[in-house]
């Protein structure tokens, strides 16, 4: 029995160390991306797709619902650029929404790491509005 | 169904793998996710509604702009400035308008009339004949508008309007809403509230506005639907459409002009 | 037998082939600056409103599109009517209509509203619209006439002449409708809605193409000595006698349609008698300078003889068809649409043509700079292409070019 309660011990520790690995390394993936930054990270959400899917597709996903949205008429669909700007929009310390177009924000902080300049913003707004 | 949105994944992953090296260098076990269930994903709009207005040009009263005002507000086309050093009257006529008044006298008998003109809808929009890119288009359930991604700003759809019912955007939009995206360079016009619509809403900005004046001129609803307050309207009483001679069959009906 | 007659490249002298370049080159990066102005600011600096919304771009980028396949004339009476004394002046016309287009499209491009998404345009197609019908078929002339150059200059491609003429004057012929019909279908505005539109534009191509044809020939020649004889003067100076008066024609043709049908007096009143700028415009720069002054020099025993009057003469077809686009194109914008019949509208809060006034539009300057640039970048295309390529033929003297003529 003692035995036994040694090795569940052993995994448990096991266990910790490994979860403690996964998230040191996946907090240095954020910040590799120089954006760890996102409101929506801290709110408990998750994003309209996995977060990896999302991280190479999200310019296929809003596109997407770009023409079902202005062609179609399909409202609160999953790649919606306003909510996307709800989730991923920062306030500053007095709670003001900092836009998510301005330097190091969560879009353009990447945006700007890749090398990707958007219009989307000449018209589109950058904080949540009506 | 989760099959074929895998395949769709990875092929997107294949395309975009060069884009994205940096990005698969830190997000290795993207294929292991099972696909998230999606939301449902809502209806696109049918043949079934078709959006119209009535007006009633002998309620539409002098020196109201009530719903100018509230297409304004609602679409946030006063947010646009006079850039600095523009001329007030040069800037008046390159400020877009999507609902104006009209005031027009009868050439015989005198009598004058006020009404609010807007896109017609029409049903053969010359608009979208014209415009080289397909930005101009009509939805399925009438309602005639620029889908401002792809439009150029050629400007031939408002030489093509008979109604100039349209407006080209001639300054950078500082102040944005986000229910009525708009920008430099392209062209734009009445769209019917299509954000309110879409959402479940029955009016547009300018008929509420109309109503809490209490003029009730303007009537709008689904010209399909033989029950609707509009349709029961057109029904009743005889009412044209401006510039019929053209045969655009316009989704925005008058009476009393 | 005629004689053969060999091409060369432009030998002007180095210094004044580059002071030439350079002054061009410079017109055209100005013209270049203001279409960047124009696009960072927003359209609100120049003078196009929501009245007029079409503005001098437009008129200078329809008249170099126009005289582009205008341009073209000349080689194809050479290729496709079999006349040899036009055939050594198909290079210079090939050359000269690719560079046309080329200019014009260029201002049509740089004044849109979004110039940075061309790419929707080349590759989102309404096919319904004339305006991408344009498209595909300015792109197809720079291939075809392109083509056609090739044939024209080099030996080897010899059997592919004929049907590259022919290919590239059915062609321009469909390119000019498709320019003209650009105003044909827009029903709604009464200075526009005619049928007449497309061949009158055909027609006016050719006068166009044909008197910048002959002053860059004339000047080309005469900057680097070539000789240039009567007999071929001759030649052309009748054919835009010719195109000049049938533009009148079609002129007269089209107002007088207009008078026929009653819907339309209001518009002819307008620019015949009480619409301002447009009906000055229209009698002194459309009919006189662009028609009347030439034809008279033209027909003129003594006068059409001397290259001077000459000059002058094909200066004022050219400014003429300008003012001419210009009436028509902003003169039909500033007559107030026909929205309300039998009725006057006394108040409008979008200038809806308060008691039939016309709306108003003044050319800014960033817009004529831009018009003028896509001048300029024609020309160096065509300076450019004389100074490189084989175009210009060693002689176009009488004997040379026409030895039958009795001179
Ligand atoms: C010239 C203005 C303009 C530009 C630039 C623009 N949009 Fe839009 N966008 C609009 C308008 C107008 C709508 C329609 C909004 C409506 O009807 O509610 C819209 C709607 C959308 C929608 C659907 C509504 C929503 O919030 O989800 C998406 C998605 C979208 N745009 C994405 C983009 C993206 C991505 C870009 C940049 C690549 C972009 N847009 C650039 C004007 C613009
Ligand atoms: C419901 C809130 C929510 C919405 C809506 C939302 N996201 Fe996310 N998004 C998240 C969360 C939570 C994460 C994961 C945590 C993080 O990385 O910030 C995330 C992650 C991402 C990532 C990956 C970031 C990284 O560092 O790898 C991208 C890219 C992204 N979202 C883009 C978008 C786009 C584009 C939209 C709009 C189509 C959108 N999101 C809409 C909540 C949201
Ligand atoms: C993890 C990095 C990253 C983040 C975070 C990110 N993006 Fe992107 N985004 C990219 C990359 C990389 C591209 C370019 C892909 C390409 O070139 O095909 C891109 C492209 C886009 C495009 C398409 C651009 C075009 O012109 O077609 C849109 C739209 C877009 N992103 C929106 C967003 C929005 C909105 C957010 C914030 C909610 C966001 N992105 C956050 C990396 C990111």
């Amino acid at each position: 029995m003692k035995v036994r309660a040694f090795e569940h011990g052993l995994l448990l520790a096991l266990a910790v160390v490994l979860l403690s690995i996964a998230s040191v390394s996946s907090a240095e993936e954020k910040a590799g991306w120089k954006n760890g930054t996102s409101l929506a990270a801290t709110q408990e959400k998750s994003c309209v797709r996995d977060t990896a899917f999302m991280r190479r597709n999200h310019m296929e996903v809003i596109k997407h619902a770009r023409i079902d949205t202005v062609r179609k008429g399909v409202r609160g669909v999953d790649g919606s650029l306003s909510e996307c700007i709800v989730c991923h929009v920062n306030k500053d310390d007095k709670g003001v929404p900092i836009p998510v177009n301005q330097e190091g924000q969560f879009c353009a902080g990447c945006h700007q790491y890749v090398g990707v300049s958007l219009d989307c913003y000449q018209c589109h707004a950058t904080v949540p509005t009506h | 169904m989760n099959n074929t949105q895998d395949t769709n994944q990875k092929r997107r992953q294949f395309l975009l793998k060069g884009a994205a090296v940096t990005a698969a260098a830190v997000a290795p076990g993207v294929m292991l996710h099972t696909a998230v269930v999606a939301k449902p994903l809502g209806e696109a709009v049918t043949d079934a509604v078709r959006w119209g207005m009535l007006i009633d040009a002998a309620k539409c009263a002098d020196g109201c702009d009530s719903c100018v005002q509230a297409c304004n507000d609602e679409n946030g086309l006063d947010l646009l400035q006079k850039p600095q050093g523009q001329a007030e009257d040069l800037w008046d006529q390159q400020i877009p308008k999507w609902i104006r008044n009209v005031k027009v006298k009868d050439n015989l008998s005198g009598h004058v009339t006020n009404l609010p003109m807007m896109c017609q809808h029409c049903e053969e929009p010359p608009c979208v004949d014209v415009c080289p890119t397909t930005a101009s288009f009509r939805r399925a359930d009438g309602i005639v508008m620029v889908d401002r991604h792809l439009c150029i700003g050629c400007r031939y759809c408002m030489m093509a309007c008979p109604y100039k019912a349209r407006s080209f955007v001639h300054d950078v939009v500082e102040h944005k809403l986000t229910r009525a995206p708009r920008g430099k360079g392209c062209v734009e016009s009445c769209n019917f509230c299509v954000h309110r619509l879409d959402d479940g809403q029955t009016t547009t900005a300018c008929q509420d506005a109309c109503a809490k004046e209490g003029h009730d001129a303007i009537t709008f609803g689904d010209l399909n639907d033989p029950h609707s307050e509009v349709s029961q309207a057109l029904k009743e009483q005889s009412s044209t459409q401006i510039r019929a001679d053209l045969k655009l069959n316009t989704g925005v009906r008058y009476r009393g002009v | 037998m005629m004689k053969k007659i060999y091409f060369r490249e432009w030998g002007l002298e180095s210094r004044s082939y580059w002071m030439l370049l350079v002054v061009l080159a410079a017109i055209a990066a100005i013209g270049g600056l203001a279409a960047l102005y124009m696009e960072h600011n927003g359209h609100w600096v120049t003078g196009m409103n929501n009245q007029i919304v079409w503005g001098t771009p437009h008129v200078f980028a329809i008249f170099l599109i126009v005289a582009a396949s205008g341009a073209l004339n000349v080689a194809s009476i050479g290729s496709v009517f079999n006349k040899t004394i036009y055939k050594p002046l198909a290079p210079l016309s090939a050359l000269l209509a690719i560079a046309l287009l080329l200019g014009g499209l260029l201002v049509l491009v740089l004044d849109l509203g979004r110039p940075d998404r061309l790419i929707v345009a080349m590759t989102t197609y309404n096919f319904k619209s004339i305006f991408a019908w344009n498209i595909i078929l300015y792109n197809g002339f720079f291939v075809i006439v392109g083509f056609y150059l090739w044939t024209v200059m080099d030996r080897k491609m010899k059997c592919y002449y004929k049907p590259a003429g022919v290919t590239a004057f059915v062609w321009r012929l469909v390119l000019t409708t498709g320019t003209g019909s650009i105003f044909g279908f827009l029903v709604a505005r009464q200075g526009f809605d005619a049928a007449i539109m497309a061949p009158w534009f055909i027609v006016m191509s050719f006068g166009f193409g044909l008197a910048i044809y002959m002053l860059v020939l004339m000047d080309a020649f005469k900057r680097d000595q070539r000789p240039l004889g009567d007999a071929i003067m001759r030649k052309l100076k009748g054919l835009l006698a010719v195109f000049v008066a049938a533009n009148l024609m079609f002129m007269v043709t089209f107002h007088l349609t207009n008078l026929y049908g009653t819907e339309n007096h209001a518009f002819e009143v307008f620019i015949m008698l009480n619409g301002g700028i447009y009906t000055a415009l229209f009698w002194i720069g459309q009919v006189l300078i662009g028609g009347l002054l030439p034809l008279a020099i033209l027909f003129h025993p003594t006068l059409s003889i001397s290259r001077g009057w000459l000059t002058a003469a094909a200066v004022m077809v050219v400014v003429g068809g300008w003012l001419t686009i210009y009436v028509i194109v902003i003169g039909g914008q500033a007559f107030p649409m026909a929205m309300f019949p039998g009725k006057t509208i006394i108040e409008s809060g979008f200038y809806d043509g308060v008691d039939g006034m016309a709306a108003s539009y003044i050319p800014s300057i960033p817009e004529v700079l831009l018009g003028l640039g896509g001048v300029a970048v024609a020309l160096v295309v065509t300076v450019i292409g004389i100074r490189m390529l084989k175009i210009l033929p060693i002689s176009l003297a009488d004997e040379v070019a026409d030895p039958h003529a009795s001179a």
